[in-house]
């Protein structure tokens, strides 16, 4: 009953979406109010159905109704109540509802809290919005309906991966879908620019939370898929160049442009069309990523059941959304032009310099994922492209990024002074040499590039607490007038300091991942593995039941200099409904660094395999990241998006005297 | 000219577009790899085994059997174990492994942890056989026919649907004939 309610509530949503799709748009360029209102309500009314749908999804998991195809495919009543609920968006169907869910969010949220944006342009975004919606409401009922019933109802169902029952998973996806469908606002606000032929400062300022939101959203996404893959496959790797990782850090690139270059359209009222096409590559990217995953074209360890139908919906849709956004783009944007040229030593300059490089990034990511497909198509060698093109390619892209990152925010818009500027961050040349010494002296020449990782890392850093006490005039004013003024500072600038310690956080912890040490060892009660100093001692190995499995855990003691410090129970579990077997990592997790053990196959007779990782700074990889987005929350927290956005410029033509 | 600019992105995403389609429309799994010797017997090989004895193309002929070549240090490889180790235990199927470009210690310690599917295993330590087969990296399966011949390459590692849809099957109609 709950199932025909929530697949009629889809299709309703679907008619609501045309609706919103099509009235604003024609209101707006008619300018009658009433019609452009009905985008408003429609939006509205969107989300109250997708939303009904969605719970009556979660609904038939919560009960486990193995009548619905889609929870026997994928749940079982064997599993916590969690599992569950994250189950509905662990399979193809189901995540596309809850993509479709976020976006009907976002759209809502513009609707209700868009009363400050002019009409015209509000009926535009939410019209864009509903043109998105439509398309993938429709490839959900054309294609991947997950409201299809199964008769005969199976007894049980066939349980969810193993894998991806994990809190951290539990949890993935929903940030990404935010970070994707997040940037379809800011890509919904480049299009309703392009339609109405003028960007200016306020519209960057409209923008910019969007961009912001959605770049928070990936940034947690991806570092919380990273995190995963780190503590699940039980051999401590935290990033692959997968191309289905890729798919998901092309818009975190792409979008890391935009959030910059937006601030030079608000500050400077330029580069406007640059970032009109930022907008739009963001959420193509996203889209572009939704395609490679779903529709078999690409292979990779993530991919989602294949169907080349649902293939060939996502190409129509991507022709449609990507393929129409560019032709306006390329009709509409030689109009835009306006500001000028500007000094490159400025934070303008520094600002396109981190565009041209994550775009240049963006690029190669994007060639590097796609290459091996294109060599196939036109018939050459069947090639992959791994790791090192990745790390030869990127790295490189990244490090004048982190050399900038510290440089550009002391410089002046307009015309800055690059000697001055470096010479106000002598704190921050000091930190990195004595890190870089230090680390040679401890480290010796071998990991050379991670120890000058490190000291990139400590350059940004101190750069970013540089530049703080440059705001707060910090020793050179009475500490008391330093504490006002930084209460002063706008929470954006805060956000910024974040954001950028955050990847200095993150930066470090990659580095040093050259230093870590593995012991592989078979082990019998008793025996020890010695790792870094510590020594670790395999008590004993006992069977422990689960809920839907059957687990051997190792009962490993943590030895330091002879005195106990702990007691690590890495397991090995048995899905039963599965018949696959995951290993459940243990982590002693600090800040100075991991310790981390797998239990592999064994018995008494012969031992267990041990694996054993000692890991400096790796936990910094997802701090950092978590720093970063903070950082962006932040930065949303800041009174300038909910004040004075209303005041725009009454011309359209943007002002040449710049 | 500076139209030309702003149409850029359009003729590049067009482009892109293409080759989806063209991608799509072929239908071809980008995880198939034709092998040049499909159909054609296997390449002689003659290897010190793991167990002791010596494992050679001569003595497997006469029997259906998969070929796996595999490392201790190639992580797909235990990303397709456990599938190896159904195939061998439930399906019943003949494994031979070929330890590629690995220590014998290496894949001792290999398939002490994770599980041993395989009735005998070849070290090909320098990797010459796998350069005879025309491995492109590990882990790679391969099908052969009662008279020695590749009936099936698969590259990568082996996924449920694939063992399902493709290698069970033809394994049971080469079974029959």
């Amino acid at each position: 009953m709950f199932i025909e309610l929530g697949h009629f509530a889809l299709a309703l949503a679907l008619f609501l979406a045309l609706i919103q799709s099509v009235v604003p748009l024609a209101g707006a360029a008619r300018r009658l109010a009433g019609w452009m209102a009905v985008g408003r309500s429609a939006a509205l009314g969107q989300f109250a159905l997708v939303a009904v749908a969605f719970a009556a999804l979660t609904h038939a998991y919560v009960t486990s109704d193995f009548s619905v195809a889609n929870v026997a495919a994928n749940s079982h009543s064997a599993k916590p109540m969690l599992y569950k609920i994250s189950g509905v968006w662990g399979n193809h169907e189901g995540s596309m509802l809850l993509w479709v869910l976020i976006l009907a969010l976002c759209g809502a949220a513009v609707a209700l809290f868009g009363s400050n944006l002019p009409r015209e342009l509000r009926a535009r975004v939410l019209a864009v919005q509903g043109m998105v919606g439509a398309g993938f409401l429709l490839f959900i009922l054309a294609t991947s309906n997950p409201f299809l019933r199964l008769v005969p109802a199976p007894a049980d169902g066939q349980g969810l991966n193993p894998l991806l029952q994990d809190p951290g998973l539990a949890f993935h996806p929903p940030f990404l879908y935010l970070g994707y469908v997040g940037s379809s606002v800011a890509f919904a606000f480049a299009v309703a620019a392009l339609i109405e032929g003028r960007v200016d400062a306020a519209w960057a300022r409209w923008v910019r939370p969007w961009a912001l939101l959605s770049w928070c959203g990936l940034t947690v996404g991806i570092a919380l898929g990273s995190w995963w893959a780190y503590y699940t496959l039980g051999w401590g790797g935290w990033w692959f160049w997968d191309p289905v990782e890729n798919a998901s850090l092309l818009p975190w690139l792409s979008g890391t442009a935009l959030i910059h270059s937006a601030i030079v359209v608000e500050r400077r009222d330029t580069l406007k069309s640059w970032t009109i096409l930022l907008a739009i590559l963001t959420f193509s990217l996203a889209l572009v990523g939704t395609f490679l995953v779903r529709s078999g074209v690409l292979s990779s360890v993530h991919a989602f059941a294949v169907d080349p139908s649902r293939g060939s919906f996502i190409l129509g849709l991507l022709l449609l959304a990507i393929g129409g956004a560019l032709a306006l783009y390329a009709v509409r944007a030689p109009a835009l032009q306006g500001g000028g040229l500007f000094a490159p030593i400025s934070r303008e300059g520094a600002l396109v310099l981190n565009n041209l490089l994550m775009a240049t990034a963006t690029v190669t990511v994007l060639l590097g994922t796609l290459y091996p497909l294109f060599m196939d198509a036109v018939g050459g060698a069947k090639i992959s492209v791994g790791p090192p093109f990745f790390n030869q390619t990127f790295v490189p892209l990244m490090v004048p990024a982190l050399v900038a990152m510290a440089v550009g925010p002391l410089l002046a818009w307009k015309r800055g002074d690059l000697a001055a500027a470096l010479q106000r961050l002598w704190v921050a040349f000091a930190a990195a040499a004595v890190v870089v010494l230090v680390g040679l002296y401890l480290a010796g020449f071998k990991p050379v590039l991670a120890v000058l990782g490190l000291g990139l890392a400590a350059w940004v850093a101190a750069g970013v607490l540089s530049e703080w006490a440059e705001r707060v005039r910090l020793f050179r004013l009475p500490l008391g007038e330093s504490w006002r003024r930084a209460r002063g500072l706008p929470r954006a600038s805060y956000g910024m300091s974040l954001a950028h310690f955050g990847v200095a956080v993150m930066v470090a912890g990659v580095a040093a991942s050259a230093f870590e040490q593995e012991r592989i060892e078979n082990l019998r009660p008793g025996e020890h593995i010695a790792i870094a100093g510590y020594e670790l001692r395999l008590r004993e190995v006992r069977t422990v039941p689960g809920p839907n499995f059957i687990a051997d855990e190792a009962v490993m003691e943590v030895r330091r200099g002879g005195v106990v410090l702990d007691e690590m129970l890495p397991q090995r579990r048995m899905f039963t409904v599965q018949q696959q077997t995951t290993a459940l990592t243990a982590i002693r997790s600090g800040l100075a660094a991991d310790l981390y053990l797998a239990l592999g196959e064994g018995d008494a007779a012969t031992g267990w395999t041990v694996r054993a990782y000692h890991k400096p700074l790796v936990s910094w990889i997802w701090l950092g990241a978590l720093v970063m987005a903070l950082g962006g929350v932040v930065s949303l927290t800041d009174r300038r998006w909910r004040l004075g956005v209303a005041a725009r410029r009454p011309a359209a033509v943007p002002a040449a005297a710049e | 000219m500076r139209r030309l600019v702003y149409l850029l992105p359009l003729l590049l995403f067009a482009a892109l577009a293409g080759y989806f389609a063209f991608a799509l429309i072929s239908g071809r799994d980008p995880r198939e790899l034709p092998s040049a010797l499909l159909d054609k017997p296997a390449p002689a090989f003659d290897l010190p085994g793991l167990g002791g004895e010596r494992l050679s193309a001569a003595t497997l002929r006469g029997e259906v059997f998969v070929l796996n070549f595999f490392a201790s240090w190639c992580a797909p490889c235990r990303v397709e174990h456990p599938l190896l180790l159904r195939l061998a235990r439930q399906e019943g199927v003949r494994l031979v492994g070929i330890a590629y470009k690995d220590r014998p210690e290496d894949s001792r310690r290999f398939l002490a942890e994770l599980g041993d599917p395989y009735r005998a295993i070849g070290i090909d330590r320098d990797g010459r056989v796998a350069i005879d087969f025309g491995l492109y990296g590990v882990p790679e399966t391969y099908v052969i026919d009662r008279q020695g011949h590749i009936r099936k390459r698969f590259v990568g590692p082996l996924s449920p649907g694939q063992v399902e849809r493709e290698l069970l099957p033809l394994l049971r109609g080469l079974a029959r004939l």
